[in-house]
């Protein structure tokens, strides 16, 4: 593939993105593209947003993307799906857990939490909405919501020739490794 | 073919330090270094390595090191090299004895830093051989090179990184390590001893050392070209390069440069002859250009490229070629997401109380801590650089004195902070007789970068436990008297609240020592036994609430106003400090 793709990760701190673009890192070296991956954050441990950059192909420059370049963007939450519509590619993809966290501003009774997100990003982009937190509760591991978004990505990108389910296996935590794959699989239905 | 490793550029400085045989590596803590030595103590069993006090301190120890005879390895941002700045000039002058590295962690866009300085301007001015990789495959490659480069031409290596090659990931393959046998010590005073009659000595050797390394530079595979055209020649360094490469595309030719310091003139010459055009793509500082242009060789650089901020494509492009990708807009904005200190932060409650406290000059220092400075605490008034809340606030508060202003001046530091380099500042305090209350919030941990080791937490960074620092038995020995150390429970607001008032009284220097570790660290067996640590919660009853937002005004992200207030179970932690805020006995703490 001569042409690199570009997927985007957006959320906030502490949702597991980084888990799930490692996740997809690993399996897209393993099927032997280049492969770059950059995390962005400042202090976001701290309440901040996060965003994981995964680009890959034959070679691959910079590590970083431009506006409107994204193939695929998932966003782990509503908001951070606003923020980084502008990195979409036209004709690319978003995927958007329909999840809200406020900001401090938000937080503190200073700003509002903007309404109407999705039916304005729907209206200009190829767009999947749906609850990933709900899915990952009803598996029965709330914590499992970046595999569900990770399996709705995977759908999206359409690369043929990976087994995820191995990757899987030799990326989470040691006991929780069917959860997860239930996770993957939920996800791969909702796109 | 060999298995391929997806690691960031600090992982693969750490495996190349690894199988280049180091046996030596100090460091302080700092964004975006710190993983450099987190991942190096994986091979302890190899090699050994420690968390120093400070960058000076780190760079000092290494230096000993290096003249001891084996290869060693200093890590730091770049501020923090201005900090070990004076080591580092005249280790430029001595030389080495093992091959010796300082990696400079350069953070343009300033991603977490107080400034974005360009460090490759040390190499020039300290004449130190450069080395700038751009993926994780050269950190590790020229990781190995610089000790190889170092031991060759006898001076230190700089290994400039920034934020994105540090912290981005790229497949780097490995190779064994190659034990080193130390280079037997022998004692020699010209070498090593930085008199004057010495160092006039060295610093006629530096001139002749730059020659053999600029030769070097010159026919180095380092330095390497791409030859695809002669209509257009980029010249680049570090992950500006790839930038360039993916901007420009397979129509240009590139000068790709590894080693920066010296600069290949001869080859630049050479390449600048076979294009018409040629850019210099460089992020921050135009450290090449200049060197180019002084050279006699015409380019374009800071003109299209912006001399501030992170670089990326986009800016390249539009620099460049005045294109942008199309964009989706929307017609909402999305509500910024500022930091904030954590629910639980044992800041907070000091914060808060602080807050209240009317005419009083705040200053600051680097941590967690510089949020107190954020909405709704709002509470500092200065920040400038590592240890220096104490200090400033001495020169504040005597200024005070001189202009008869009656502000007083509060200093709040960290505990790694304050033995970073606070402890001379509260040194000087106590020797001038200054008056300023000085708050060292203790919370047991380097918090900021993450939760490293320090000289006050009981453990080292190769996992021992050793001795830790006596805080107020520091400040005693310093100086300060003994009844005017205070040491309070952040979380408890009486506490703070009435220590603060007996020392903003005084007119004599008074330290206040905020005790209670860092919500999200990991606790030691001490931690517990020192601190009631057990999970609490608190809610809000909603029959009492009157919605007069105080417990908002704590800044805890747990709290969320909305038509009525409530506390996110999920992230509240318990410790309290808004029950205490709530004057109508709306919240409590449950189990």
């Amino acid at each position: 593939m001569k042409e690199v793709k570009n997927i985007l990760l957006v959320g906030v701190g502490g949702q597991g993105t980084i888990l799930a673009s490692k996740i997809l890192s690993m399996g897209l070296l393993e099927a032997g593209y280049d492969v770059k991956m950059s995390e962005i954050h400042g202090m976001s441990q701290r309440g901040g947003n996060v965003s994981t950059q995964i680009r890959f192909g034959e070679k691959v420059y910079s590590p970083i993307i431009g506006k409107g370049e994204a193939d695929v963007i998932v966003a782990f939450e509503k908001m951070e799906a606003l923020r980084w519509i502008e990195y979409l590619k036209e004709g690319g993809k978003m995927v958007i857990n329909d999840f809200e966290i406020p900001s401090v501003p938000i937080l503190m009774g200073a700003a509002k939490y903007p309404q109407g997100i999705l039916a304005d990003l729907t209206a200009k982009a190829n767009v999947s909405v749906f609850e990933a937190s709900t899915i990952a509760e009803q598996i029965g591991n709330s914590k499992t919501m970046n595999i569900v978004l990770l399996g709705a990505l995977v759908k999206a990108m359409n690369i043929p020739g990976i087994d995820w389910e191995v990757v899987i296996r030799a990326n989470v935590k040691k006991g929780f490794e069917d959860i997860n794959i239930r996770a993957f699989q939920e996800g791969m239905k909702q796109v | 073919m060999k298995q391929k490793h997806l690691m960031t550029g600090n992982e693969a400085v750490a495996r190349g330090a690894y199988e280049a045989g180091l046996n030596f590596a100090s460091a302080y803590p700092g964004t975006p270094s710190t993983e450099i030595l987190e991942n190096l103590v994986l091979y302890k069993d190899s090699l050994y390595c420690e968390w120093a006090p400070n960058e000076k301190v780190a760079l000092e120890a290494t230096i000993g090191a290096s003249i001891a005879g084996v290869r060693s390895l200093a890590t730091m941002k770049h501020v923090g090299v201005n900090v070990a700045a004076d080591p580092l000039f005249t280790f430029a002058y001595t030389g080495v004895g093992g091959g010796c590295i300082l990696v400079s962690a350069d953070d343009p866009g300033m991603h977490s830093s107080q400034n974005e300085q360009d460090n490759r301007n040390y190499a020039t001015a300290a004449r130190l051989l450069m080395l700038e990789p751009s993926n994780s495959q050269e950190a590790k490659d020229f990781t190995k090179i610089g000790f190889e480069l170092s031991e060759k031409f006898d001076t230190p290596v700089l290994l400039r990184m920034t934020t994105r090659i540090c912290h981005s990931k790229s497949a780097v393959t490995f190779e064994d390590r190659v034990e080193k046998t130390a280079k037997p010590y022998e004692k020699n005073i010209k070498k090593y001893v930085a008199t004057p009659a010495n160092g006039k000595v060295m610093r006629r050797n530096l001139v002749g050392r730059l020659a053999a390394m600029e030769e070097y530079s010159n026919n180095t595979e380092l330095n390497v070209e791409e030859m695809n055209g002669s209509e257009v020649g980029v010249i680049s360094s570090g992950v500006a390069y790839q930038y360039a490469r993916e901007v420009f595309g397979d129509d240009a030719s590139y000068l790709k440069l590894g080693m920066t310091f010296p600069m290949p003139m001869e080859k630049i010459k050479a390449f600048a002859a076979k294009v018409k055009k040629l850019y210099i793509v460089e992020e921050m500082d135009p450290y090449m250009e200049r060197q180019i242009r002084e050279a006699g060789i015409e380019c374009i650089g800071k003109a299209v490229i912006p001399e501030y901020d992170e670089l990326n494509t986009d800016i390249v492009r539009k620099g460049v070629f005045g294109t942008e990708a199309p964009t989706l807009k929307s017609d909402l904005d999305a509500v910024v997401r500022p930091p904030a200190m954590c629910a639980g932060c044992p800041h907070r409650g000091f914060f808060y109380a602080l807050s209240k406290k009317k005419n009083v000059m705040i200053t600051g220092d680097i941590g967690c801590y510089t949020l107190g400075s954020a909405a709704p605490l709002n509470a500092m008034d200065t920040c400038i650089c590592m240890g220096g809340s104490i200090s400033t606030g001495h020169g504040a508060s005597k200024a005070f004195g001189i202009t008869g202003a009656d502000t007083k001046v509060v200093s709040v530091i960290g505990d790694s902070t304050f033995f970073h380099s606070g402890v001379n500042s509260l040194m000087d305090v106590a020797y001038n007789k200054g008056n300023n209350v000085t708050v060292i919030l203790d919370n047991r941990i380097t918090g900021m970068t993450g939760h490293q080791q320090n000289p006050g937490t009981g453990y080292t960074l190769m996992g021992d436990a050793t001795g830790e620092v006596d805080i107020p038995l520091l400040c005693q020995a310093i100086g300060i008297k003994k009844e005017n150390i205070y040491i309070v429970n952040p979380l408890k607001l009486d506490e703070v609240d009435h220590a603060l008032d007996e020392a903003l009284g005084k007119d004599e220097a008074c330290v206040i020592i905020t005790k209670w570790p860092c919500i999200l660290k990991k606790f030691s067996q001490q931690d517990k036994n020192d601190f009631d640590l057990k999970p609490k919660k608190c809610v809000i009853d909603q029959d009492k609430c009157r919605k007069c937002k105080l417990c908002a005004k704590t800044g805890c992200p747990a709290i969320y106003v909305g038509e009525t207030i409530t506390i996110n179970a999920d992230s509240c932690t318990g410790c309290g400090v808004c029950v205490q805020v709530c004057p109508f006995d709306a919240i409590s703490e449950v189990k």
